[in-house]
């Protein structure tokens, strides 16, 4: 079933690119969307077979290299199991968002579709080397779609994206051979290496294991100081790459410390926790004051990023101070980063989205640029302070039980962080306020047509709002009734905990 | 019953999202669903008070989402409910079909069911919750008009004000949790922490409630918060948003009261506020801006109230004063849509040509005075009553904020009661899109809230004395509280009287004070200004800094390091290349020099391989005797 999930969209991506380019033009994103929305049929029904307390479900496991330790292993549990979902949301989203992209449709199309396999794959695995495959490939994909299709500067950005993460999955890939080293018998098996524990009272070996792993997955998340390729890569990214970019593959950082760095060097990250939970708040803090002196909107959602990872990052730290006691204030915080990484998903896939539609009116980022565009465009401007007002943590939406958990669960833990951190909510209310204020409020103001092209400002089109009011209904009832996924992610946080603690 | 409270939050908070997600097309109906709206709460409030409901649903892990009615959110729903409905009546003529009318309502409604949540709350998660949706509405709210910037940069300050202190909920959650003794954040056991934990939580909540009360030193949101439609400002200054955080307050006082110093912190604050936002209001020369400020003043009781201990008191005074401060604010608003005034001088002969409204803001003026048989007079006895039995000083700095509220309360109707407007060339022109001229006279959907309010700050008097006190005090539960003793009544009754009348007949000349200390007051005691030096400048600053840190270090890092590597790469090209290739190179030229050696002795002359061979074998016999 797993398989399928991750191998459909490439196979259907081979497809189109079998398929002579002078082909009708609207069969390749028919193709994509309903790629994307069977994915999405799949996904749910996988939801609907998982049990929730059931540890590692719809597992799947094959010989690949035996020599080495390497099988094709993959499954499911209640970390993966909300990212999996998450992720075929947003690519369904972007399949719509892109209905009329006009630039190289079929490869386009195909590119995403094969960046949706390395996502999937990368969730599901339970193999070291199929991670880290996973885990490149998106890179890869991903450098295409910036090169491809993104704005002006798109080709260094790419580039720096490129080799920034590439260098970081290089760290990774040391640490997983110090992991396969360290165990006995040798393996890339996730499940067998969680189980052996294999640097447990070797602290020098598995501080350097967990460096090395460590600094990978940060490049990826990204946390400061490793952030800097973020910016640049969103600037000039398209939105729906900047979408996914942002809602997928930042989790992948994220994701790896929860399913590899905590479970198979516990003691390592018992002993290095506070690291963790300095760097997040540091995150925190950096990245929203950074935000804040943007005055470029998709710049300033870049920033957040950095913002809204760093909270993932603190919680996660906070669950390594076993010393603490405080057993249900870390589970909370551990649920609440799970819970953190899927509100994040969908909303800033939203504001990404969304400023991609302001860019393709009026043909810049610059905030000061516009002003009263609620006149013009009324439900934009609704839907980009929706977006917002779920961004910046407001109650209602996603982002509030993400939050709140985390920092309710990390104040036990470590107070003076998140006595810090919690600061960061108030700094992202006032770039958002200001930046909606800006952009929409007051009188009509709108950027100089662009060359050669008089740009009038239309509201929202029908597969724009296809794209991003699912996005935004689903931070509602996330942020309303979010037992659905809790349930799913608690079991599965309580048995990192347990494997933290041993 | 369960399902009815289910209702009461659920109702306002669905009608008001659909209606504001509908816009346009809802346009029409807005006003009358609004009302239909508000008065089924009002109905469903009326009956959850006294079924008193409690339910329960599962949240977060071990900690659930709780909803109850006891006592006090029973006072509570029914005013909240109660005074949404008059405000909307009002809003119905106020609000013209012009005006963007089913986002007004609807974040009217939302407004009030987040009050309405807050009210109910039983568990802090939930609190939070509905805590920051109603500062979010009164953003939406405040910056209705969207086009004017100034209104907008409003509603940024009131949210970012009232944000910055709601983080000590988040905080007071947090400490809750990790105390253990209040595990599941029910607010009732939020009093059984201990420690620094029972601190933090303390100093939380007080942070929150003082800000969303605009208790110092938060008052100056509120200055700002005028520049919303007056219907707003009346549902915001008397039964939501600002009466949030004294209601919480006065629902934990048992926490304050354990704490040993919450208590003490709180009550001072109320009182200190009392007197110096008085004097703020009694420096305005802009209605809607002297019952802000009144607000500020008027609430600082209610806080007193809860940290004296006294809850009955501070229950009636926020009652007494919800009615007394919406009618005055309605009053406002019809007068500044009729007259397009809102500055004292401007609206001179307002109450002479508009009778209606004029009686009833005298009724409101009067009661905000304390002066009797109005409301506001026998209830704030109620609170000063508690105060005197916790510290006699705190009693006289009170009854000092009772006589400053006459004061403000005699000076505005002094100016609306000329016979003709002052003339004033300080009168702003108002930027606002003027509705629509009204007819002189009020149309009857703002006659009726009117009325019914000024019925309501006569009638609740009653509430004050026994018998209907005692029943309050029975309701609300709780250690048997203080009773005011008659002079108290008589004497803060005569002060009243006795002040409102002499700045009645000597006109507001009276108000000579220092010109530097009308400029401060007026100037709402400068908070704003410090608040932007102090904290929004030096955080802007510090952004730009990291920002710049951000591009020029640490980006620059990284670019170095890349830069670095393709320079190394040249290096490596230019000179160990070289290095490299030089060996290889000399490598070979050595061999084949070596070669030339070697061809040098095959001459193909005989005698000369002779020679050789002579040299060689006499070499080798050396070799081997030296060996041996």
């Amino acid at each position: 079933m797993l398989t399928a999930i991750v191998l459909l969209p490439t196979a259907v991506a081979a497809l189109l690119l079998c398929l002579p380019r002078s082909a009708p033009r609207p069969l390749f994103p028919t193709a994509w969307v309903a790629t994307t929305a069977a994915e999405l049929a799949l996904t749910v029904m996988v939801w609907a077979g998982y049990r929730a307390d059931g540890g590692i479900q719809y597992e799947t496991r094959a010989r690949w290299i035996p020599s080495a330790g390497i099988s094709y292993h993959v499954g499911v549990d209640g970390l993966s199991l909300p990212l999996v979902a998450v992720t075929c949301v947003l690519f369904l989203a972007c399949a719509l968002y892109a209905w009329r992209e006009t630039r190289r449709v079929r490869e386009f199309a195909a590119l995403f579709l094969f960046l949706q396999t390395t996502c999937l794959g990368l969730f599901v695995a339970l193999d070291l080397i199929l991670f880290f495959v996973f885990f490149d490939l998106s890179i890869v994909a991903m450098y295409f779609v910036i090169a491809g299709w993104g704005h002006k500067g798109a080709a260094r950005a790419a580039l720096k994206f490129f080799l920034y993460t590439f260098i970081g999955s290089l760290a990774l890939l040391l640490g997983f051979i110090g992991l396969y080293l360290a165990a006995d018998p040798h393996t890339f098996d996730i499940v067998e290496l969680t189980t052996a524990n294999p640097l447990a009272g070797r602290s020098a070996y598995g501080a350097l294991v967990l460096l090395a792993i460590a600094v990978g997955l940060a490049v990826k998340t990204p946390t400061v100081p490793f952030h800097t390729w973020l910016p640049p890569a969103h600037t000039d990214a398209p939105a729906a790459g900047s979408a996914i970019l942002a809602g997928v593959l930042l989790k992948m950082g994220t994701y790896g410390f929860l399913r590899i760095a905590i479970p198979v060097l516990p003691d390592a990250w018992r002993d290095h926790a506070l690291v963790f939970v300095v760097v997040g708040v540091v995150s925190v803090l950096y990245g929203a004051l950074v935000a804040l002196a943007q005055t470029d909107f998709k710049r300033m959602v870049a920033y957040t990023s950095v913002n809204h990872m760093g909270y993932i990052v603190l919680a996660i730290g906070a669950a390594g101070a076993v010393g603490a006691g405080q057993e249900e204030a870390r589970r909370l915080a551990v649920t609440g980063s799970v819970f953190q990484m899927v509100s994040h998903g969908l909303l800033t896939g939203a504001l990404f989205l969304l400023s991609g539609v302001l860019y393709e009116r009026g043909r810049t980022y610059e905030m000061s640029a516009y002003s009263g565009v609620a006149g013009r465009a009324p439900v934009f401007a609704a839907l980009t302070g929706v977006a917002a007002f779920a961004s910046l943590g407001l109650p209602g939406f996603s982002g509030f039980i993400a939050e709140f958990q985390i920092l309710t669960g990390s104040l036990g833990p470590e107070p003076v962080a998140t006595g810090l951190a919690v600061l960061g909510i108030l700094l992202t209310a006032g770039l958002f306020l200001r930046a909606l204020q800006q952009i929409f409020l007051g009188p009509l103001r709108l950027p100089a047509a662009a060359p050669g092209a008089d740009r009038p400002f239309p509201d929202i089109r029908r597969h724009e709002g296809l794209a991003i009011v699912p996005l935004l209904a689903l931070g509602v009832v996330l942020g309303l009734a979010p037992r659905f996924v809790l349930d799913v992610i608690e079991p599965a946080s309580r048995t990192v905990l347990e494997l933290l603690a041993r | 019953m369960s399902a009815l409270l289910w209702a009461l939050v659920a109702l306002p908070l669905t009608v008001g999202t659909l209606l504001a997600v509908a816009g346009r097309p809802a346009e029409r109906y807005a006003p009358g669903v609004a009302v239909g709206t508000a008065v089924a709460a009002l109905g469903i409030a009326v009956a959850v008070a006294f079924g008193h409901p409690r339910v329960e649903a599962p949240l977060l892990e071990g900690l659930p989402a709780g909803l109850a009615v006891d006592g006090l959110s029973g006072f509570m729903v029914v005013t909240v409910t109660a005074v949404t409905a008059a405000v909307l009546l009002f809003s119905v003529a106020d609000i013209g079909p012009g005006e963007a009318r089913a986002r007004f309502f609807g974040l009217m409604l939302l407004f009030g069911g987040a009050m309405l949540t807050t009210v109910t709350a039983t568990t802090l998660p939930v609190l939070l919750m509905a805590w920051e949706v109603m500062g979010a509405t009164s953003w939406a709210l405040i910056g209705y008009w969207w086009r004017d910037p100034e209104r907008g940069a409003a509603a940024d300050t009131a949210f970012l004000t009232t944000r910055a202190a709601d983080l000590g909920l988040y905080l007071a959650a947090g400490a809750a949790l990790a105390s253990g003794q209040a595990g599941s954040l029910a607010l009732d056991d939020l009093a059984d922490a201990t420690g620094a934990w029972s601190a933090v939580i303390t100093a939380g909540v007080i942070a929150a409630a003082f800000g969303k009360s605009a208790q110092l030193p938060f008052s100056f949101w509120l200055s700002r918060a005028m520049q919303g439609p007056s219907p707003v400002s009346a549902l915001l200054h008397s039964a939501t948003m600002v009466v949030a955080g004294a209601y919480l307050l006065l629902r934990l006082e048992p926490l304050l009261a354990q704490s040993g110093w919450g208590g003490q912190v709180v009550a001072w604050t109320g009182a200190v506020t009392a007197v110096l936002l008085g004097l703020v209001a009694v420096a305005q020369t802009d209605l809607k801006q002297l019952l802000a400020a009144s607000t500020c003043a008027q609430i600082g009781f209610m806080v007193l109230a809860a940290g004296a201990g006294a809850v009955t008191g501070g229950t009636l005074q926020l009652i007494a004063h919800a009615a007394a401060k919406s009618l005055a604010f309605l009053v406002a608003g019809a007068w500044l849509t009729s007259l397009g005034a809102k500055a004292l001088p401007a609206l001179g002969g307002a109450a002479r040509r508009h009778r209606t409204a004029g009686v009833t803001f005298t009724v409101a003026a009067l009661a905000l005075a304390g002066v009797p048989p109005l409301s506001l007079w026998a209830a704030k006895d109620v609170v000063l009553a508690g105060a005197l039995e916790d510290n006699a000083a705190l009693y006289v700095v009170g009854l000092a904020g009772a006589v400053i509220s006459a004061v403000y309360s005699a000076k505005a109707l002094w100016f609306v009661w000329q016979p003709v407007a002052v003339s004033d060339d300080r009168e702003q022109p108002q930027p606002q899109p003027q509705p629509q001229p009204q007819p002189q006279s009020l149309p009857n959907a703002a006659r009726l809230p009117l009325a019914t309010l000024a019925v309501a700050c006569v009638a609740l008097t009653v509430t004050s004395f026994p018998p209907a006190r005692n029943a309050v005090e029975r309701v609300l539960g709780g250690a048997p509280q203080p009773a005011p003793h008659t002079w108290e009544f008589a004497l803060s009754g005569a002060l009243a009287v006795a002040v409102s009348a002499a700045v009645w007949i000597r006109g507001p000349q009276l108000l000579a004070l220092p010109g530097r200390i009308t400029a401060l007051a007026s100037d709402w005691l400068g908070l704003e200004t410090a608040a932007r030096t102090l904290l929004v400048h030096p955080v802007l600053r510090l952004a730009d800094a990291l920002a710049v840190f951000d591009d020029r270090v640490l980006d620059r890092a990284a670019e170095g390091t890349a830069r670095g590597s393709v320079r190394l790469a040249r290096w490596t090209n230019a000179q160990a290349e070289r290095l490299v290739d030089g060996t290889v190179e000399s490598v070979a030229g050595g061999a084949r020099a070596l070669g030339r050696w070697a061809r040098r002795p095959q001459t193909g002359q005989l005698h000369q391989y002779l020679a050789q061979a002579v040299a060689a074998f006499t070499v080798l016999a050396v070799v081997l005797v030296l060996v041996r």
